[in-house]
Parts: C-alpha cells; structure tokens; sequence
C-alpha cells in the first residue's frame, strides 16, 4: 500500500457569484491546484467530483465528465453525492485508489452554486438532505434540524446561545486574512446575539451564509511524488466514513454525532493517531452547534464539554488546538459539493505554512479534517500530517 | 395539492390511520420499532414486521421555531416543528407554538396553511 501524497490544492473566491456556472467555479480551482501541483492533466487517471444540488441549482446532472472537461481532464469522471459532505467522500475514494495502487495521479474536488436560486428555493434544496416524508413534510429545514439537535443539546448538557456566539466571534476572526472567504469580516458578540432568529435556538450569526465555489486538490502515490521530485510535504494518512438514520427520530442519539464518532475513529486508528495528537482541525460548522457536535465527535472533547471551548479560548487560534483557521463555514462560506475539498485544501496550506493563518499553528504537524453530510446522517474524517 | 405532490404507498395510508384515530408503528419480532412505509427492520433485518398501536401520547424531546421557511412553509412561518418520544418510536411534527420539553403530546393530522397538503401535527393531551 502506497502513502498518498497531496501535490496541489486550489480554490475559488468562496462567496456571491451568482452568474457563474459551476462549470465556471471548478475550471478555476482545478487550474490553479494544477498550477500549484506541477503535476501534468496528462497524467490525471480519474476525477472524483462532489456536488450536492446540481439539478434543482443549475439543471444539470451527470457531472463527472462535464468537469472533466472543465478541467482539460481526459479521465473518467464520477461525480459523488452526500449531500455536504459530498467532496469529502469522494476525497475517501481517491485516497483509496492511490493507495490501492489503482492510480498514481487523482484530481479530486467539487463545487456547488447557490446563489442563482434566492433564499427560500435555497432552503428547499437544502432541505432534500433530510428525510422527505418524515421530516421535510413536517416543516424541517436544514437550519431546523440543527436546531433540534442545538435544543437537544442544550438540554441533555447544558449551554447557551452565547456559548454558540463564542463560535461564530471567533470563526470570523479566522477568516479576515482569508482571502478566499466569503465574510473577511469580524463580528461582536452583541450582533451574534441580537441577529434574527432562523429557527430558533439559532440566528442568522449561528448559520453559515448561502455560497458560490469550488475547490481542488491533486493527489500523487508516494511514488510518483518521488519520480517527478515534487514538492508535497502533507499526506494523507487516515481516512475515515461513518453513518447514520436519515431522520433525526430514528438516531440514538439527538445530541451526539455517530457517524462522525465513527468516521474519526476510523481515520485515527489508519494514521496511528488519537484526538489528543491532533495540532489543528478544520471541522464542519454548518451551524455553531455543529461545531461543538465535531469537537466532541473527534475527541477533543468528552460529549456535553465542547460547547464552552470557543468561549474558554481553547479553539481560537491563539488556543491549544485551534479549530476552523480558515474562517470554517461560517465565515468562510459553505458550496455544499465544494467544502470537504476546501477543508482539504486549507488545511493543507495551514501545514505547508503558506496559509494566512499558518503563523497561528507554527508547529502543527497533525491537522484533521471533518466534513458531515445532512444532519450528520453521514461524515468523513480525514487525518493529514507534514511528513518528517 | 401541491403541484409536486406525489403518492407515497404505506405513508399516505399511515396518515389516513392517523386521522381515523389508529395511529400505528411497526414492531418487529425482536421489540424494534420503525415507521411505515418499511419492510425491513433497521435494526436487526427481520422482515415480519406487525402493525401496532402507537401508545396514546408521547413526549417532547425537542423543538424548534422555524423564522425562515421553504416556499411549501411560506404562510405557516413561524411554526414549530418538534420531534416527541412515543417509547417504540420518536416522530417529527408540527407542535403548538408554545410547546416545552417534556410535554405530554398526541398525533394526529393537520394541513399546511401555505398549500394544503397533509401534515403530522402533535397536540397538546
Ligand atoms: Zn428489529
């Protein structure tokens, strides 16, 4: 089994770009992870595409190929499709391939526009990741869900809405060099308090901004990373997938995320690691509460002790373990199909050191991704580290 | 209806159970219980799955007021949706605005004031 190497990563501008094709948004982050891989589209043997709302966005299925050919890619293509967690699994299938030894050279990546449809037909797209019969008809949408499970949260542990502001201060803080961000703005806790609400527990500061975006990545077998003399410091080496019920009713658990407890496991015992080796993380805040849910779910913290971990100064980025560098979701924007790779892709600046926020973390050698799809019904974790 | 309004074989019976006052769960041989439409327990695969009475009442886990809608919600914002506890099985409903945690609820059927469609509505017991 091969070690899987990352040779490029490129991203678009993440924010309101509601004129341009998602065709468009993937052609400028596969050429500049191009750019930054040195790696030749001639050598490409697969592309692995995540996109979420492809038909109700833009009209258009059947992805892969039409991205391949976006990209100057002559490979076959797939696109894969798990709701927000959409890149995230086909980064798992990549990294699996390359290991295999089925393909020396992957892009892998996705996009997502949103923007073209207006809040509330946003929501609706949103809203077909959960359960159509069991909780779409009962008026559930994707920030209700969370909400449930903020409400649940609150109630099984304790906490509040200003534990929950605490996230959403300091991922905005994060994001203000970013210049790939939607918002490169700070916010104060007040205005975090005092937005109006979306379904409540949750406001409008609580809740990532509707995105335009795509990100790349190029990944290499050690081997070819050797032969071609790249420069590819960070690996992937552990790559990890859990489940879940569809439908909140159906989970054991309203306050906790299993499938993420599972996908971290998984990705921690490939990489011969545990939470406590982890030095930075880019984790799936959706929402704030969903930030929490990921901190716990990683292992950073024992279930009912991450809500606090923004606010105690635990996760900023003069923190122990800083959390979401790059501004997370919420600041930085969620393309649905694009951010498992974007997480990838900013991580992996975060640990080359060419990142904005790089300074924070100056010996980060271990960083971990978590990208959760729908309400957590799916996740993905993935474990990267600066080869010594 | 909605125009895209579809049948949904075992769901659109459930509801019609519901609003007739026999409100059921499916139970398999093991004690799961699961909702219908299904043949297959989820949790153990057994494929002989009984109906069965749904107990009376349940109890609010959680809820949440929900201020921004889907266009199928657009005139019932702001509602409350909330998922209860009926002991075999948890469901999602709409809930009375001012439900609480723990507050004993009954099912039954209701319909959206934005389009008409049937909705599962929780009421107080
Ligand atoms: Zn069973």
């Amino acid at each position: 089994m091969t070690g899987v190497r990352i040779a490029g990563v490129g991203l678009t501008h993440f924010g309101k770009h509601p004129e341009r094709t998602g065709r468009d948004l993937f052609a400028e982050a596969s050429d500049s992870a191009f750019a930054d891989a040195e790696v030749s589209r001639d050598d490409i043997e697969a592309l692995y595409y995540g996109n979420f709302m492809g038909e109700l966005a833009e009209h258009q299925g059947h992805q892969g190929p039409l991205m391949a050919e976006a990209a100057g890619v002559r490979a076959p293509a797939t696109r894969y499709e798990s709701a927000c967690a959409s890149s995230g699994v086909a980064i798992r299938q990549a990294v699996k391939d390359v290991r295999n030894g089925e393909a020396d050279a992957i892009l892998v990546g996705g996009a997502e526009r949103m923007n073209n449809l207006g809040t509330a037909k946003t929501t609706e797209a949103l809203a077909i990741a959960a359960d159509d019969l069991y909780e779409v008809r009962a008026g559930m949408t994707f920030p209700g869900a969370y909400a449930l499970m903020a409400r649940a949260y609150f109630e099984q542990y304790g906490g509040s809405r200003e534990d929950l502001a605490h996230i959403a201060v300091k991922n905005h803080e994060n994001a203000v060099p970013n210049e790939h961000a939607q918002f490169q703005r700070e916010i104060e806790l007040e205005e975090a308090l005092d937005a109006p609400m979306i379904a409540e527990p949750l406001g409008l500061f609580d809740a990532c901004p509707i995105t335009d975006g795509a990100a790349a990545v190029v990944l290499v077998s050690d081997e070819y990373a050797e032969e071609h003399d790249l420069y590819a410091p960070v690996s992937v080496t552990g790559t990890g997938q859990g489940g879940d019920r569809m439908a909140l009713q159906g989970r054991d658990h309203l306050a906790r995320s299993p499938a993420a407890e599972e996908a971290a496991e998984e990705a921690y015992a490939e990489a011969g690691i545990d939470g406590g080796d982890v030095d930075v993380a880019e984790v799936h805040d959706c929402f704030t509460i969903a930030e929490v849910l990921a901190l716990e779910a990683l292992d950073f913290y024992a279930p009912g002790e991450g809500i606090g971990a923004a606010r105690r100064g635990e996760t900023t980025r003069d923190g122990d373990r800083p959390v979401n560098l790059s501004g997370g979701l919420k600041a930085k924007g969620h393309p649905v199909g694009a951010t498992g790779a974007s997480q990838l892709v900013e991580m992996t600046r975060i640990l080359r050191g060419d990142h904005p926020n790089s300074d924070a973390v100056p010996d980060a050698t271990v960083g971990v991704t978590h990208n959760a799809g729908g309400t957590v019904a799916s996740a993905t974790v993935h474990v990267l580290e600066v080869e010594q | 209806m909605s125009e895209n309004e579809h049948g949904n074989s075992g769901y659109d019976e459930w509801l019609d159970a519901i609003d007739e006052g026999d409100a059921y769960y499916l139970e398999c041989p093991n004690g799961h219980g699961s909702l219908p439409p299904r043949r297959i327990c989820p949790e153990c695969g057994e494929t002989n799955l009984e109906d069965t009475p749904l107990p009376e009442t349940g109890d609010i886990d959680t809820y949440t007021v929900v201020h921004v809608a889907t266009p199928s919600f657009a005139d019932d914002a702001p509602y409350t949706t909330a998922i209860a506890d009926f002991g075999p099985v948890r469901v999602t409903a709409m809930a009375p605005d001012d439900v609480d945690v723990g507050e004993s609820v009954s099912l039954t059927v209701g319909e959206s004031k934005t389009n008409g469609d049937r909705l599962l509505q929780f009421e107080r017991f």
